[in-house]
């Protein structure tokens, strides 16, 4: 399945609706790597409130896509970690070093304009 | 339920001892009363309670002999731990009155069949292994029940130890009273998640001015708990490190930068405060 990505403002929203295999979430980072480009977007949200896990892989291009994103020159967000996912991710030892985290999409948001406020992008 | 092994068909003489049980009840059972009360065990009872519980403790066993089957002796043991810790029956009064039972019974069995040495062995065949039986499930139903009330209050203590405030809108205080082990640990860090979840905080205070100790694997703990916390986009302030833990925790080596410390609860929630952009305002008036 490929994940919709919505252009809203000057941001991308990635919302994952259904665990993911390898495969489609490289796909998801090429997606959004592409976009990014075409939208001119300075924001990226991956919503992941309906994953109940969170694999080393899906974690590992989680962050390839925001630091890929950061060189792309636009910032990404990750919103909607449940507690179980987390609580298992610092378990295992994994965790997303230098990302930026929200609890929901809107937290994200706010997140993404704060930053933009701040002076990064157009106003 | 497993049938009794050497009871399961009743035999000849299984029948013969049903049959005396039954004839000798009354007597047999005043003989108990009576040793149980030489013996001090009926204290706090009164004559009803005994004469109905005990008239059915007996037939209880009898029918055990009888059919081989112990499920109405289970039934019954677990109510009667029930009442008995309840009522505050001790469980020494219940086994010791089982245990006067047995001898009961065994002396019975003695005058049966004295004059007969084969048959009184065949009789005691059938008549120990149920008789322990029958002990066996008294205990396991009294230690069952006291484990239950164990657990129960295991379960009241975690509830107790590990409340989540929250303070203002999207601010949440956990205040750590108390040695954390690794269960304790993993339970705050579950009801912190789903509280920060559940009350969309953005910024959570780990107040451990109650905690007198750390070792590196609360440490770790702590460190998790942050980590997940921030995962689900919440920033967490530890407040309130007394100097030996601070001392414990740089000796011990841990990552200590990825904590944002603040002296005490008070300079915690202004922290916060700061975080949310709320600003405290005194009315001098």
């Amino acid at each position: 399945m490929r994940v919709p990505i919505l252009k809203q403002e000057n941001f991308l929203i990635a919302s994952v609706q259904s665990a993911l295999s390898d495969v489609e979430w490289e796909r998801l980072r090429d997606d959004l790597a592409d976009q990014v480009g075409r939208h001119r977007s300075y924001g990226v949200i991956v919503d992941i409130s309906a994953l109940d896990v969170l694999d080393s892989f899906a974690t590992r291009t989680l962050r390839s896509i925001a630091y890929i994103l950061s060189l792309r020159g636009a910032k990404t967000v990750v919103v909607g970690m449940q507690p179980d996912v987390a609580y298992s991710m610092v378990r295992l030892g994994l965790s997303l070093e230098h990302i930026e985290t929200g609890l929901d999409l809107e937290d994200g948001l706010m997140i993404l304009r704060e930053s933009l406020k701040g002076g990064a992008g157009p106003v | 339920m497993a049938r009794g092994t050497t009871s399961g068909t009743p035999n000849n003489i299984t029948k013969e001892l049903v049959a005396n049980f039954k004839r000798e009840r009354d007597r047999l059972r005043q003989q108990w009363v009576a040793q149980m009360t030489a013996n001090n065990l009926l204290a706090g009872l009164t004559q009803e309670e005994i004469e109905s519980e005990f008239a059915t403790i007996y037939d209880t066993c009898v029918g055990c002999l009888e059919t081989g089957s112990y499920e109405g002796a289970e039934k019954y043991a677990l109510r009667m731990a029930e009442r008995g810790v309840l009522r505050g029956m001790t469980t020494e009064q219940i086994i010791g009155g089982l245990l006067v039972l047995r001898d009961v019974y065994g002396r019975a069995l003695f005058s049966w069949f004295q004059k007969d040495m084969a048959k009184l062995n065949k009789a005691l065949d059938a008549y120990e292994p149920m008789a322990n039986r029958i002990l066996a499930i008294v205990s396991m139903a009294f230690i069952k029940e006291r484990e239950q009330v164990v657990r129960q209050q295991q379960e009241a203590i975690r509830e107790l130890s590990t409340p989540v405030l929250q303070v203002r809108d999207r601010m949440l205080i956990l205040p750590i009273i108390g040695m954390i082990d690794s269960m304790r640990a993993r339970q705050l860090m579950e009801q912190l998640l789903v509280s920060i979840r559940d009350n969309r905080a953005k910024v959570v205070i780990l107040d451990v001015t109650g905690v007198p100790a750390v070792d590196s694997r609360v440490a770790n703990h702590i460190l998790q708990t942050v980590d997940a916390a921030r995962l689900m986009g919440a920033a967490t302030i530890v407040t309130g490190m007394s100097p030996e833990v601070a001392q414990a925790l740089v000796a011990i080596g841990v990552d200590v930068v990825r904590f944002n410390t603040v002296g005490n609860l008070q300079g915690g929630i202004e922290e916060a405060d700061r975080i949310l952009g709320y600003k405290v305002i005194a009315n001098l008036e």
